[in-house]
């Protein structure tokens, strides 16, 4: 008979290993659905590697398209750590995006120094507005969050609608449902000339860096894992349990916002509602990736936008469907939680002698 | 009183039912795999799945039924991974059910766009058509709004009966709500907690997945990228405001499929006063509602979310 026991101790080996052999797995097993789609797979790879590194420009986008992921899944590791379960990231990045839009598109027209803090603050502030609403209702009501976030989600979207066809809509937009430009004293640098890459980018890895220092050193850190370890061991231990709760639902919130902030303000200019291809669900699995470590999830979010970029530019030189990432992506979360497995436990063989001593 | 005249309407009714029948599906699914304990946030893609390769069979050739056979087939495939990340692996529920429907949804949409590379108009089946019962179907009121669903309709509210009738009179629905509240005392019995709880998942996913069959194969005749659309995640809360109880389930669908109807009808009464987004997000806040107003009292599945190991007390 084989039996599950926990391990004594994780090794480092394990802890780093696990999710970089689960990334690669999820690479090779993306073979399957080369061949099935009859696309060759060697060649297949080749040019998924040439999407990502085979220029600076592809290098660049590649980073463009892991700014925002570096955010939601801070936003998704920092919360998943107290066991709040955040699934909310795709609906507060299109309220942090409508926060930026709302004060960066001609109230306040003061040069960048002053706009463009007021921008990110009004951004994160919407951002953990929405995290905050179903952060009260698990405290005070406890209705899940996991069920509450997910339906956010869909009323967000519809208010973005209408707030893109009424109170934001572009007068000069020909009537597309999308918001006036933000002025160009708001807009976030670029870092590079001709390339799309900006200054978002920096304020992530400034982000990832503080939210790594504060959960490992800080003492709201080692309340938030506490409460992520044993909440009720947590709240006998004099920790108040419901308000760090509420602090990380308003940092992870307004981190989730400062995605929608990046993309609007950084990248696009104006706000669409296809903003976001997902960026808040795929935070889930960056963090997961990341061991839920906020300097991990800046590696992670590097690998998912590898394989956005380089799986993007490979399906159009191949032919196959685009499909194929969210289908990586999605792989690699699961072999990462199975991975997750092996590190924490070991199949025994338990023998009848044994039983029989026991 | 146009919202009367809109309530006493039988079409009114009737699309009610329609809408709620995925739901039922979705509820029923969610409240079999949590009564043994385990939360499926597959949902979401299990509905995707079984909407694709339901519709995707019936193109193929397979019959209606046997699209119905195939999404039920699909579902228990989908449900059978969650259950084993969750189940022996014990695994955490929250993020393999969130993995389960990122990977449902991505194979879905991946196979529809490598079957169907280029075509722009999605291809249409022939859906279920409504059951005509002679006599029944010309009776007043109940006849148009029960007699001119499909036989998708039917089978959910058949399951609602069946799934009522093994947790309230089979030993079998005894042991898995046991599974659910104290697996010890099942293992002490010498049975296996693992196979209850697998069976479970995998049992409730196939019923889910026939609320996204019914979506390409009764509602419309073709599938679309993004159709289910929040639908899971609302069986979700369904299944809580339900308090778990298969009546109850039926009953929260069918409040949901009313005021879904509803919005409809109103918005075409009002619409030029209220924006239309009011009503399309009305479901949703609904829901949330509905789970703040139960959450405190409701009756949870005492194992619930609760991983349990052989030979670990």
């Amino acid at each position: 008979m084989i039996r599950i026991e926990p391990r004594q101790s994780s090794s480092a080996l394990m802890t780093y290993g696990i999710p970089v052999f689960s990334a690669v797995i999820s690479l090779l097993l993306a073979a399957i659905p080369l061949t099935l789609s009859g696309a060759p797979i060697g060649a297949s790879y080749f040019e998924m590697f040439k999407g990502v590194f085979g220029s600076k420009f592809a290098f660049s986008e590649m980073l463009t398209r892991a700014t925002p992921l570096i955010f939601t899944g801070l936003a998704a590791a920092l919360a998943f750590r107290a066991r709040l379960w955040n699934i909310g990231a795709e609906g507060q990045l299109y309220l942090g995006a409508m926060g930026a839009v709302a004060v960066g598109t001609g109230v306040f027209d003061v040069s960048g120094m002053f706009l463009i803090p007021i921008i990110m603050v009004m951004g994160c502030a919407a951002g953990a507005s929405g995290m905050v609403i179903p952060t009260v209702l698990k405290t005070k009501f406890g209705a899940d969050e996991v069920v509450t976030t997910l339906l956010l989600n869909f009323i967000i979207l519809f208010f973005l609608q209408y707030m893109l066809e009424g109170p934001l809509k572009d007068p000069m937009g020909l009537g597309w449902p999308q918001s006036s430009p933000i002025l160009d004293q708001g807009m976030l640098p670029t870092l590079m000339d001709r390339m799309r890459i900006h200054s978002g980018l920096i304020i992530a890895l400034v982000c990832a860096v503080i939210a790594q220092f504060m959960l490992v050193r800080s003492v709201w850190g080692l309340k938030l894992r506490a409460i992520g370890e044993n909440a009720s061991a947590a709240r006998h231990a004099g920790i108040r349990v419901n308000r760090t709760l509420m602090s990380a639902a308003i940092v992870s919130g307004a981190l989730a916002g400062m995605a929608g902030v990046s993309e609007v303000a950084g990248l696009k200019g104006y706000l669409t509602s296809d903003l976001s291809p997902g960026f808040g669900y795929t935070g889930i699995v960056v963090a997961m990736l990341a061991g839920l470590s906020p300097l991990g999830v800046v590696a992670a979010a590097i690998f998912i936008a590898s394989v956005f970029v380089g799986a993007d530019s490979m399906s159009r030189a191949m032919g196959v469907s685009s499909y194929l990432e969210d289908l990586v992506v999605s792989t690699s979360l699961l072999c990462v939680l199975l991975g997750g497995f092996f590190a924490r436990f070991k199949f025994v063989r338990v023998t009848q002698k044994k039983e029989v001593m026991q | 009183m146009d919202i009367l005249q809109i309530l006493l309407s039988e079409s009114f009714w009737a699309a009610s039912l329609r809408i709620a029948t995925p739901l039922i599906f979705g509820v029923l699914g969610a409240l079999i795999c949590e009564k043994s304990g385990v939360l499926n946030l597959g949902i979401e893609g299990i509905f995707v799945a079984g909407a694709m390769t339901g519709w995707m069979a019936v193109w193929l050739g397979a019959g209606l039924w046997g699209g119905v056979l195939f999404a039920t087939l699909a579902g228990g495939f989908f449900g059978l991974i969650h259950a084993i990340l969750t189940v022996p692996l014990g695994l955490s529920q929250h993020v393999s059910g969130l993995g389960v429907t990122l990977f449902a949804t991505s194979v879905s949409y991946f196979s529809y766009r490598t079957a169907l590379p280029t075509v722009t108009s999605p291809p249409r089946i022939e859906p279920f058509r409504p059951l005509d019962i002679p006599i029944l179907s010309d009776l007043p009121f109940f006849g148009p709004v029960l007699f001119q669903q499909t036989a998708m309709t039917w089978l959910a509210l058949f399951m609602v009966g069946l799934v009522w009738y093994v947790f309230n009179r089979m030993a079998l629905g005894v042991a898995i709500k046991a599974v659910g509240d104290n697996p010890n005392s099942i293992d002490a019995q010498g049975l296996s907690v693992y196979a209850f709880r697998i069976g479970s998942v995998v049992a409730g996913s196939a019923l889910m997945a026939l609320g996204g069959a019914f979506l390409t194969m009764s509602a419309f005749d073709a599938f679309f990228f993004g159709m289910v659309n929040g639908r899971g995640w609302v069986c979700i809360a369904l299944v809580i405001f339900a308090s778990w109880r298969p009546g109850k389930a039926l009953l929260g669908a069918l409040l949901f499929g009313a005021f879904d109807a509803l919005q409809v009808r109103l918005q075409t009464e009002v619409g030029a006063l209220v924006p239309s987004q009011v009503f399309l997000a009305a479901p949703y806040v609904l829901s949330i509602f509905a789970l703040v107003i139960v959450a405190r009292s409701a009756d949870y599945p005492r194992a619930l979310l609760t991983p349990w190991f052989k030979g670990q007390r």
